[in-house]
């Protein structure tokens, strides 16, 4: 009964329950094996591209343009976000052009993107940028200014003045919406990079899959998709992590 | 040493929307004295402390501390807020050290001084709680620490047992009092509550709203040795009876 009551119990039961399904639907031969390949089918071929190399190989790929793309919108979005936050009139300035552009979906910046850059590095990364860059500075502004105005006069009636409040006062306080926000945008990066590599990419998670579904892999396929979807759990947990462990007075 | 506020009017807004919060307040406060600012809200209270505290910057007249104009804030008039009056991520004795530390005072004079000033209001044991941790009162005894140890001239509280329970909110009443009668600071309290008013300060100014000024101002001379025999002493409940029916009298019809 104590282990019922672990948080993780019941989630591992219901991926467990899923499998078994997948298991009986796939061994009751109700669907053809080339729509559904076994489970069993997954894991070899899983295996087979374990041992080649290639699955290290097509998750490197990703979880690097991911992370260029990806540190490169939230370094950028932080000061700009908190200037927007902090200055009226530079929000007033960006505000309406960044709630437009986060309004054009990113995937329709690929032709564009090709155009200009071509199918190198260059355009993933700047996609994954564009597709969070906006959602993380006007995140990271909305949290600036709801930073109780109690907190500033406080600091400024100790002495403190500028910058010593930016990073004593402001910072830690908006520290663990900043956190949620570069882990909830994260995911939409995650999208974007499977996005870009099915458009045109020589190796990537995304292009292995699509390359699948050429032959008619399915259970290549399979392994793509639980493999993304690993890794991106795998992110989120390490940004709850780190929330537990830099802001847990904010819990 | 000695606080002049010098007939201060604040408006808010621009040409026909302005809006005159503050008209012609003018009060002195001196050295080890306890002043208390009651009035209603709208009464225009707080908007004196935020003047004074350099938040806000008055329309006309003018505040100086020790014939120093007020031109902003600064470390000279400490100040307790009612609400959000620590900050979360800092333990209570990091939130003591944190003026300190604006200050770039040395590392061992802010140690000492945040031990010291944590037993003064009385919570050493709790030095490294986060302020979730601690009860309201408790949180609040943390920031008058925090405001004492930068060393301020005076003292401005801003309604800062307001959002306490009433026993708390008494036993609070009762520790600042012995704070001041210990310490000598010098204090400016901001207050709805006539009673607590009484209780605490040497002199009492009542503003009435509309536009905020002061109608009346008393010189309380109480014996607080026993505040809990106080509270219920004749002389105390006549005077709170006679400002309390002046205050009544301010109210619009409509309110009474």
């Amino acid at each position: 009964m104590r282990s019922l009551r672990h948080p993780w119990t019941l989630g591992v039961v219901g991926v467990i329950v899923a499998v078994l399904i997948w298991l009986l639907i796939s061994t009751s031969d109700v669907v053809d094996k080339l729509f559904l390949p076994s489970p069993q089918a997954v894991w070899s071929a899983g295996q087979g591209q374990w041992a080649s190399g290639l699955l290290i190989k097509d998750a490197l790929a990703s979880v690097q343009r991911v992370f260029i793309g990806f540190a490169l919108s939230a370094g950028l979005a932080l000061p700009i976000g908190i200037a927007m936050g902090t200055n009226v009139i530079i929000c007033r300035l960006l505000e309406p052009l960044m709630a437009l552009i986060r309004y054009m979906p990113a995937p329709a910046f690929i032709p564009l993107l090709i155009i200009y850059f071509g199918l190198e590095e260059l355009p993933k990364v700047l996609l994954i940028f564009i597709g969070t860059f906006f959602f993380n500075t006007l995140m990271i502004m909305d949290a600036v200014k709801f930073v109780p105005r109690e907190f500033v006069e406080t600091a400024r009636t100790l002495g403190g003045r500028g910058l010593p409040i930016l990073t004593r006062v402001v910072a830690p306080f908006i520290a663990p919406q900043v956190l949620d926000a570069y882990r909830i945008n994260m995911a939409s990066a995650w999208n974007l990079v499977i996005v870009a590599e099915l458009v045109a990419a020589n190796e990537g998670l995304g292009k292995r899959i699509s390359l699948a579904q050429r032959f008619l892999r399915t259970d290549e396929i399979f392994v793509g998709l639980i493999v993304i979807g690993l890794i991106g759990l795998m992110i989120d947990l390490g940004f709850r992590f780190l929330m537990r462990r830099a802001c847990s007075w904010a819990n | 040493m000695y606080l002049r506020v010098a007939d201060i009017s604040k408006s808010f807004g621009h040409g026909s929307q302005a809006k005159l919060v503050l008209e012609g307040v003018t009060f002195d406060l001196h050295r080890g004295q306890f002043l208390a600012l009651v009035g209603s809200s709208g009464s225009g209270k707080s908007t004196v402390m935020r003047l004074i505290a350099g938040l806000d910057r008055p329309t006309t007249g003018s505040i100086s501390l020790d014939g120093l104009l007020v031109r902003g804030p600064g470390s000279d008039r400490g100040m307790v807020f009612q609400k959000y009056s620590l900050y979360p991520w800092l333990t209570a004795a990091e939130n003591v050290a944190f003026g300190m530390e604006l200050q770039r005072r040395s590392r061992r004079e802010i140690q000492e001084r945040t031990a010291y000033f944590l037993d003064v209001v009385g919570l050493a044991d709790a030095a490294q709680s986060l302020p979730r941790e601690l009860s309201g009162g408790m949180q609040q005894r943390i920031a008058i620490a925090r405001a004492l140890a930068a060393e301020p001239k005076v003292l401005l509280l801003d309604e800062p047992f307001g959002a306490l329970d009433i026993q708390i909110r008494e036993s609070m009443q009762e520790f600042l009092y012995q704070l001041w009668h210990q310490t000598g600071l010098t204090a400016l309290l901001i207050t709805h509550d006539l009673e607590e008013a009484l209780l605490l300060a040497t002199e009492v100014h009542i503003m009435a709203p509309s536009p905020g000024r002061i109608v009346r101002s008393v010189t309380v001379d109480l014996d607080r040795r026993d505040m809990a025999h106080l509270r219920v002493s004749s002389p105390f409940l006549d005077l709170r009876e006679d400002l309390a029916s002046s205050l009544r009298s301010l109210e619009p019809a409509g309110r009474r």
